[in-house]
């Protein structure tokens, strides 16, 4: 089966003081249907600017240089603001990393739910109204018909991000892309929505690109990994080959900085 | 669970000290703007004489403090025009002024705002040269030329003073709608496919509405200061028709024999401005979340 989603040697530069600079090279992976693609690395590996180069959703002074962006076989790159669009959202929805700050604090969840029905279904008011109750009762909200009528603020980091998640699959996308959805979350909260991306994934079927900086979730999550370091892919593989027999050196250390529960961290070691 | 409204957060009151909400000073300023805005709605039915009507045998005649008589309230002017009527319809004429001149500044400057920080570069640049022109020029000058140039009817004055002021809004829009545009919550919208006029529309300016009302506030008694200022160098609204520059120009000349002509209006605009200065201030106490609780 063809891959939902192809990345081909996608390159991302910035325009800076320093001139225009190249900050992601030659990338390249893909997400089948009902699978799961994590992209690991370190802070500033271009893990966030990829998913942003396939959204079209860079900052004002990024730019793709090259490489071809597939989606369900069609080139993203070419296509004009308005096209991308409709992609966003409808064929490709997204959660980000800081929950809260990405509910607009002055509108109900509903009102924001609603909205993005708006965007892209032809449902009536009624209809809308149906909708964001089936999604909050999807996503696992208690009484989704009175959290509504909430504010973000009334919501803990981990409902909010639930909300987000229903809001990027109120459309029924074909990829969901998680930009460290769990970073901002304590770790019980953080078990409880990668369950609820698991769940739904098998549920609807979609393919998940998932970015992260933590290994246990990409043990949890991944059926596919790239590791990415200074804009560079580093190694792609499957779950197996990635956690079991790494190739690249850079990729075993990785693997290595990993606490271990019979080790000792290393500046008590010093110590003892 | 308790009914979820924002206001509630803005009238919050602390459990251990009881808070006045709502200071003397403001109760009296809304109450004037309350006082005021019934004039400005029944002008017709609250003025007892016709604000044009000369009666040059009874001119000058003195308010009934002064010893005057019933028939005009707060006696009359040079013409024997009945100060009473001719009051309320220049607070009729300045509200008018005012409201509509804010408007239309608050219009054009947030929207120029919102194309200086949607397009950046070179749009950027030209709506910020031009305030800053603005800026450096002293206004006064800038509404004598343009009433030299264009006559001095009442709405092109009214449009004059909306010129008044669209630089401050354009220059705040632009800045606070910058900050707005890295939130988290205009990206997530933009990644769910919204169109940048739906995120500037129906998320950044609500979230914005607040430092804009605030602002509108603090243009108004301004704008009613220079409405004030030109019509009292003859410039502004013309005769027959009234506002309180004009009253306060007129009479002028009869401010040793018969003060109340410049003085009753003079009052009014004092009244006025200090009183939408107050509820300004106030509102933007409430409204700002790190001033909320440490003032009143």
């Amino acid at each position: 089966m063809a891959p939902i989603l192809s990345v081909e040697g996608l390159s991302v530069g910035f325009l800076t003081d320093l001139g225009f600079r190249e900050t992601v090279h030659e990338v390249s992976f893909s997400v089948e249907r009902g699978k799961t693609l994590c992209i690991v690395g370190e802070s500033g590996s271009g893990k966030s600017v990829v998913c942003q180069a396939i959204l079209g959703i860079l900052a004002r002074n990024g730019r793709r240089t090259g490489g071809r962006v597939l989606f369900e076989g069609r080139d993203l790159c070419t296509f004009s603001e308005r096209e991308m669009e409709t992609i966003r959202g409808k064929g490709i929805g997204m959660v980000f990393q800081d929950p809260l700050g990405s509910l607009n604090p002055i509108h109900t969840v509903g009102r924001q739910l609603r909205e993005t029905l708006i965007l892209h279904t032809d449902l009536d008011e009624r209809g809308r109204q149906r909708r964001a109750v089936e999604l909050l009762r999807m996503v696992g909200i208690p009484e989704p018909e009175r959290r509504l009528a909430s504010y973000a603020h009334q919501f803990s980091g981990g409902m909010a991000q639930r909300v987000l998640i229903a809001m990027a699959l109120a459309c029924n996308p074909k990829l969901l892309i998680a930009d460290e959805p769990t970073t901002a979350l304590d770790v019980t909260i953080q078990a409880q929505i990668l369950d609820l991306l698991n769940r739904l994934k098998t549920e609807i079927g979609m393919g998940i690109l998932f970015i992260t900086h933590d290994l246990g979730v990409v043990a949890e999550m991944a059926d596919d990994v790239v590791v990415m370091r200074h804009g560079r892919q580093v190694e792609v593989g499957s779950i197996q080959d990635i956690f079991v027999r790494p190739q690249m050196a850079y990729t075993q250390e990785l693997l290595a900085s990993m606490p271990h529960l019979n080790r000792k961290a290393p500046i008590y070691r010093e110590n003892a | 669970m308790t009914l979820a409204l924002p206001w509630r957060r803005w009238g919050r009151t602390a459990p251990t000290k009881t808070r006045q909400r709502y200071p003397a000073v403001v109760v009296l300023a809304m109450l004037f703007i309350v006082f005021l805005f019934c004039i400005f709605c029944f002008a017709d039915v609250l003025a007892p004489y016709d604000y044009r009507a000369q009666s040059l045998r009874h001119r000058l005649a003195p308010p009934i403090f002064l010893g005057g008589t019933g028939t005009h309230f707060l006696g009359t002017d040079e013409l024997g025009r009945d100060v009473l009527s001719r009051l309320i319809y220049a607070i009729r004429f300045s509200i008018l002024v005012a409201l509509g001149g804010t408007a239309i500044g608050a219009l054009v400057g947030t929207m120029l705002g919102f194309l200086a920080a949607h397009f950046r570069g070179l749009v950027e640049e030209i709506i910020m040269m031009l305030a800053d022109v603005q800026a450096s020029l002293p206004f006064m000058l800038i509404a004598l030329a343009l009433i030299a140039a264009f006559g001095g009817s009442f709405l092109l004055f009214i449009f004059i003073m909306g010129f008044y002021g669209w630089e401050i809004f354009a220059r705040l829009t632009r800045g606070v709608v910058i900050s707005a545009q890295g939130q988290g919550y205009a990206t997530a919208m933009t990644a769910l496919g919204a169109t940048p006029w739906t995120i500037y529309t129906r998320h950044i300016l609500p979230n914005i509405m607040s430092v804009l009302i605030v602002q509108f506030t603090l243009n108004f008694p301004q704008v009613i200061l220079l409405e004030t200022s030109l019509s009292f160098l003859g410039l502004g609204i013309r005769p027959p028709l009234t506002s309180l520059g004009q009253m306060l120009g007129a009479g002028r000349a009869y401010l040793t024999t018969a003060w109340w002509i410049a003085v009753l209006p003079g009052t009014v605009i004092f009244l006025t401005t200090m009183s939408i200065s107050i509820l300004g201030d106030w509102i933007r106490d409430r409204l700002d979340p790190t001033l909320r609780g440490s003032s009143s």
